[in-house]
């Protein structure tokens, strides 16, 4: 095979990043439970954080070209931060609508509709 | 024969193990099981992360994700499951449509993914195959201190530009992120005491029995 004996380049990653998103939006979008939908969230910027970071990586980056340096990191590094804060609030939610509905059901929240 | 590279092989190992997780964690019902598939997914992006020179962040991503993380959303399982014969099953027809517009939206990013030549990475029967081995060692080399780098990127000093001050247009990348490190503090801060306000434990305000109007009330 000669994928084993080729180094990976970029869109090695890119694939994997965007398996990761397309299984996230598939769960965000079938899951009733609201915990399965915050872990289709989880995986969608898991996979953009992938992408974020093999951008920056200098190993991946193409010859002669400059990339995005550490900029790719550091964005991947808000963006995990980011999604602990989102989890916390989201399961504090979850917590409370759970307090009210009796259930995580996302189907049965709809009191706000018009 | 050409030997084998093994940071490809330990890429195709961790890649199977994170897609083939992402997958179980649509597929399976159980939400118990979703979580465990959960964790082993993201813990294979953490050596991704790792494979790519990104270590601090594979290190973050061990410890934000797959220790804190998880352990709240396996807790907030606990809290709000009803016993395991409660399934909430969506319609035939929903799946289709998810999968269509799944199928579709990665057809879109792998064409966007695999279009462009040069990220494809360099051949083995390349000429350009040795000196990119060499630049690989050299970045490897520069990477030593990328968390160094990645600290005083939050500090606001970007060391890996300092060395294209000449370059105007790299200038932009100049400033450092420190403002939004102090954003993301306070908002961390914020958001978790949010957090412990809205899940704190109260009486039930509203539960099924009561929903109904009390006659012996006035």
């Amino acid at each position: 095979m000669s994928i084993f004996t080729e180094p990976v380049g970029l869109s090695h990653f890119l694939v994997v990043g965007a398996v990761l998103f397309v299984c996230g939006v598939i769960c965000m979008a079938t899951k009733r439970n609201v915990l399965g939908v915050l872990m289709g969230i989880e995986l969608v910027l898991n996979g953009a954080n992938l992408n974020f970071v093999a951008f920056g990586s200098s190993v991946l980056r193409p010859p002669g070209t400059e990339g995005i340096g550490m900029d790719g990191q550091m964005i991947a590094l808000f963006v995990i931060v980011l999604a602990a804060a989102e989890a916390a609030v989201a399961l504090a939610i979850a917590l409370s609508y759970y307090h009210a509905h009796a259930t995580v059901d996302v189907d049965r929240g709809d009191e706000l509709r018009g | 024969m050409d030997t084998i590279n093994w940071h490809s092989c330990f890429f195709l190992l961790l890649a199977a193990i994170a897609c083939g997780f992402a997958v179980a964690v649509v597929v399976v019902g159980d939400i118990v099981r979703m979580a465990c598939c959960l964790v082993v997914s993201l813990a294979a992006v953490a050596g991704l992360f790792f494979l790519a020179g990104a270590e601090f962040l594979g290190a973050a991503q061990l410890m934000v994700y797959v220790g804190g993380t998880m352990v709240l959303l396996i807790f907030g399982v606990m809290l709000t499951a009803r016993g395991p014969l409660v399934s909430m099953k969506i319609g035939g027809g929903q799946w289709v449509l998810a999968l269509v517009i799944g199928v579709a939206l990665f057809a879109v990013l792998l064409q966007a993914a695999t279009s462009t030549s040069a990220w494809n990475g360099p051949k083995a029967n390349d000429q350009a195959a040795v000196p990119a081995a060499a630049k690989q060692d050299d970045g490897a080399a520069a990477e030593q201190d990328a968390a160094g780098q990645l600290g005083l990127g939050l500090l606001g000093v970007r060391e890996d530009r300092l060395h294209r001050q000449d370059k105007p247009v790299l200038l932009g990348g100049m400033s450092g992120y420190l403002l939004a490190f102090e954003i993301i503090s306070v908002h961390l801060v914020v958001v978790l005491v949010g957090a412990a306000y809205l899940a704190r434990a109260r009486r039930r305000i509203r539960n099924p029995e009561s929903r109904a109007p009390n006659p012996e009330s006035p």
